[in-house]
């Protein structure tokens, strides 16, 4: 069974950076992009240190796909698809987000809070 | 492995350095143990640039390669080790009162600096000018002499060749008063024409430097004290000496080789045929002791040919020497002059084309074919700058008018490709430009340094790199490449060339300018790169408004990440100088949220383990207690380190930890293309470790010395000599220019001693735009930088007062100030630590066990 889960508001997230977010014991990673005003979540811990940094990360573009770099040794991730650019094993889990009446809202489903 | 062969090389200079180095590059060294032995206590260093010795004052910075080579296994250096004997019947050399055996010999001994027999020539005050002792010592003997006298000293140099007129500027240099004496009627008379001569002669008077030809010294006489303190010539004449150097040439070290009974030269030098073989056929002879060809070698480039031909040949290659081209350019008291070819016109019907200008002191000479098609030679007084695109050209037509590449504005270097590849462009490496474009066709180098890593060209002497980049260049073009300067994907412009874009224009963002000059959304390179030179030219605050998206999570919340995800938070303590009062209150702060505590190298104190959240009360606390921000984070002025200076030190000449403070403070927050350190000394004994620093100042009773250029981390880098004897005001405007044109000119993440490497005219051409102001931009520069000390405002203090900003350190957007709950730690030597993977796994499980007779606490 999946539910959308209300975040935060969304001036709370500065257009172009990541913020962070507890989302039932997950800590995700939100960022809101100021071009296409769409707004990804994807986890916030980094897979190759293990710390939960992704949130504040750079955002940006490779080849046109948007990007987030893990601020601690720089690999890139697809901020659509979590896949990491860097290193084809690795990725991000990838939450569905929406904006709902200026909300940002997550899609929690069973198997992900598995994860 | 028992079968491994056993090399032993006699001499370890510069032609021995490369023989072992080629062998090694090889592979070599599989099949062969080599042993160096060398007389001289120093590994093989750079004895062509002995006299820079006198401005470095560092023979470490002489030494060749990086010192792997002697550390590999089966490569031995035994240094200061003398080779007594060689016996021939049972292969073995004698050497540190024993013996070792050798399958081949290699006779690398190089050349004694003649002494003519003159009466007085041993006196206390005359030397020679051959190793970095000779120089070391004479050098302690001027300034002895100086001091003892109480006056200028007199100095005087026999012999106006190449060696001779290095000497008289090592002496000018001292602060002596020099004359050069020689026995020709012209000076250089090997390498110039009597012209020419006479050219150089008239610049040299120029700086001060006495020159008398067509004279032979006679006699050398002692004072009172038996020192030497007169110089008479065989026409009677004479003229005060308090230091004498010889320097009227060399002769092959080749004694060892009569002993063993080789067959020598007339002359001397040990006979070697085009495989720089002797007479014995397990003994080679290579370098300057080496007589092959009909003559001996007395420049570094033919005896590196030797020593490739040696390493080809034991390794079954059929390699030959079979002459060497001599051409030489060099830098000599400032001036240039350089000889190549038939710089003589000794070719039947040839002609000279020359060009002469007095006034500005320069002397061109070229030799052409009888039809004036060919170039056969030349010689170049006063102003060199066309021997770099000339010298290949020998044996080929030049194309055009000769005279055009003599005047001062015609010349027109010939285009990369019309060189033919078998053209020789590095003298001192042989790599001929056919190597150069085989190293962008075949070996994929795409930069000027990975060329000359590929190639060795231009690590010598280094004056043929910009004729090597041109063919690098032209090469990458024909094969399609792209010449990349490209900052990124989406900018296509250098940084350097951004910073121009940004300080025309009127763009203040980033979004404006990725619009106007880029594509896409901008990259972790480019968007930091960005906000570093909006800041850099005070567009606009670092975390003001949108410049907040473009910084690395260090900016952005002004602290340093650690590996768990945490921070440290350095406070800016300037020149090490804090109170007994600003010590508690930073740990009273780390001791009330359990930091740990360190001191970091630039004297100054991090504390790690800072939570996100937890930064702001942090810096409330730091900030009452008045500190700052120490942007240990950002690419900016990091710190100013001193000794404590003449306050205190018995030894201190200046009040180097004011300075210190004074320059941190008024550097402090400028943001740059690296990270920036300096450094502070009161005195010579250097306890600042200024000459590892991007600027390095060091006090002298005069002044201050400045040293830039120097790093240390993965390739550390002596910062080299500037200028000295500066006052305050005078070191701290050049500092701030120096500072400026190098914020305004590096390329991303290229620190001071690369950057100096890289831009046009190296070092020399800064310190013209510094303290000449070549490029009539000073004026620009002081600007920038008192606008930037005047608009300084601490970050943290900033941030503090704007609760927008407060708002990025929230820990998670909906729960700002729950620490994140994956944090786990352990405690050692009394501070704590973030837990690894091991412990980590047992204090999740919930056990609790002591970790290395620590203290586990979550």
């Amino acid at each position: 069974m999946t539910a959308w889960e209300r975040v935060c508001e969304l001036d709370a997230l500065v257009p172009d950076r990541g913020a962070a977010a507890l989302i039932g014991g997950h800590q995700v990673a939100l960022f809101r992009l100021s071009d296409t005003g769409e707004v990804h979540a994807v986890d916030h811990l980094d897979p190759f240190s293990q710390a939960n940094v992704m949130a504040r990360g750079l955002v940006g573009s490779r080849k046109g796909v948007p990007t987030v770099a893990s601020p601690m040794h720089k690999q890139s991730f697809d901020l659509r698809t979590g896949k990491c650019l860097d290193d084809p094993e690795v990725s991000l889990q990838v939450w569905p987000a929406r904006v709902t009446d200026g909300w940002v809202e997550i899609q929690v489903d069973a198997r992900s809070s598995a994860a | 492995m028992n079968q491994k062969k056993k090399l032993a090389v006699v001499g370890a200079g510069m032609v021995a350095h490369r023989l072992v180095e080629a062998m090694v590059e090889r592979g070599a060294d599989e099949a062969w143990d080599i042993e160096v032995f060398g007389d001289e206590t120093r590994p093989p260093y750079d004895r062509v640039a002995l006299t820079s010795f006198f401005s470095d004052r560092d023979p470490e910075d002489l030494l060749l390669g990086d010192g792997e080579l002697w550390k590999r296994p089966g490569v031995r250096l035994y240094r200061g080790s003398i080779v007594s004997g060689i016996d021939r019947e049972a292969k073995q050399i004698h050497a540190r009162n024993t013996t070792f055996d050798y399958d081949r010999l290699v006779l690398a001994t190089g050349s004694y600096a003649t002494v003519p027999p003159v009466e007085g020539s041993d006196l206390p005050g005359c030397f020679v000018y051959r190793t970095v002792d000779d120089v070391a010592e004479l050098r302690a003997w001027v300034l002895d002499r100086e001091a003892v006298l109480g006056r200028k000293v007199k100095g005087a140099v026999v012999g106006g060749g190449l060696l001779g007129l290095e000497a008289a500027g090592a002496l000018t240099a001292l602060g002596a008063d020099t004359t050069v004496v020689e026995f020709a009627d012209w000076l250089m008379p090997l390498q110039v024409d009597q012209a020419g001569g006479g050219a150089l002669r008239r610049i040299i008077e120029q700086l001060g430097v006495s020159v008398r030809t067509s004279t032979a010294t006679s006699k050398l006489r002692a004072g009172r004290d038996g020192k030497v303190s007169r110089m008479q010539f065989a026409d009677g004449d004479r003229i005060p000496a308090d230091v004498v150097v010889f320097a009227t040439g060399v002769r092959p070290r080749d004694e060892l080789a009569r002993e063993a009974g080789l067959e020598l030269g007339e002359r001397g030098g040990v006979i070697a045929d085009e495989a720089c073989l002797t007479s014995d056929d397990s003994i080679f002879a290579i370098g300057e002791v080496a007589h092959i060809a009909g003559r001996v070698w007395g420049l570094v480039g033919p005896g590196y040919s030797m020593a490739e031909v040696v390493a080809d040949r034991l390794l079954g290659g059929d390699a030959t020497f079979e002459g060497a081209d001599l051409s030489t350019k060099l830098k000599l008291l400032g001036v240039d002059v350089a000889s190549f070819g038939d710089a003589f016109a000794a070719t039947n019907g040839s002609l000279e084309v020359v060009y002469a200008d007095p006034t500005a002191g320069v002397y061109k000479k070229l030799v052409m074919s009888d039809d004036a098609q060919t170039l056969l030679g030349g010689m170049l007084v006063g102003d060199a700058s066309a021997y770099t695109n000339l010298r290949p050209m020998v044996g080929r037509a030049l194309g055009s008018d000769p005279t055009a590449w003599l005047l001062p504005e015609g010349m027109e270097p010939p285009s990369g490709s019309s060189l033919p590849d078998e053209a020789n462009v590095c003298s001192c490496n042989n790599v001929t430009a056919g190597t150069i474009r085989g190293a962008v066709t075949d070996h994929q180098c795409t930069d000027i340094a990975a060329v000359k890593q590929c190639t060795k060209a231009g690590t010598s002497c280094g004056s043929c790199v910009s004729l090597v980049k041109k063919l690098m260049e032209t090469q990458m073009a024909e094969e399609g490449l792209e010449v990349s300067t490209a900052l990124c994907e989406h900018f296509s412009v250098t940084r350097a060339q951004l910073f121009d874009i940004v300080r025309v224009s009127e763009i203040s963002t980033f979004s404006e300018l990725i619009d106007k000059h880029g594509t896409g959304r901008g990259c972790d390179i480019c968007r930091p790169v960005v906000a570093s030179i909006l800041a850099s030219l005070g567009k606009g605050h670092v975390l003001e408004g949108e410049n907040a998206t473009l910084q690395d999570t260090n900016d952005h919340v002004m602290a340093n990440l650690q590996k768990d995800g945490t921070y440290s938070v350095v406070p800016r303590i300037p020149g090490g100088e804090v109170t007994p009062a600003g010590l508690i209150a930073i740990g009273q702060v780390a001791s009330d949220f359990g930091l740990y505590t360190k001191i970091t190298g630039g004297q100054r104190i991090d504390l790690f383990g800072a939570r996100i959240e937890q930064l702001p009360e942090i810096w409330q606390r730091l900030v009452d207690a008045g500190f700052e921000s120490g942007h240990a984070y950002g690419k900016s002025l990091r710190t100013v380190k001193s000794c404590v200076g003449q306050s205190w030190c018995r030894y201190g000449v200046q009040d180097s930890t004011t300075l210190a403070i004074d320059l941190e403070l008024r550097y402090r927050g400028l943001r740059s293309p690296h990270k920036l350190k300096l450094a502070v000394s009161g005195c010579a004994r250097e306890c600042a470790e200024a000459r590892g620093k991007d600027v390095g100042i060091v006090a002298t009773d005069k002044g201050w010395n400045l040293y830039v250029g120097g790093n240390g981390g993965f390739t550390p880098r002596h910062a080299q000599l500037f200028a000295e004897d500066l006052s305050t005001e005078e070191l701290v405007q050049a500092i701030d220019r120096f500072l400026m044109y190098y914020i305004r000119t590096a390329d991303r993440l290229q620190r001071t001693a690369p950057w100096l490497e890289a831009i046009e005219g190296g070092i020399d051409a800064v310190r013209a735009v510094v303290f000449e102001d070549s490029l009539g931009i000073a004026a620009d520069l002081d600007a920038a930088m008192a606008a930037h000390v005047d608009t300084y405002e601490d970050e943290w203090a900033a941030t503090l007062a704007d609760e927008k900003k407060l708002l990025r350190f929230a820990s998670f957007v909906n729960a700002p100030e729950t620490p994140d709950p994956d944090l786990v730690y352990v405690e050692e030597r009394g501070q704590r630590r973030p837990a690894d993977d091991e412990e980590r796994a047992v204090l999740i499980a919930g056990a609790s066990i002591p970790v290395r007779d620590a203290e586990v606490t979550v």
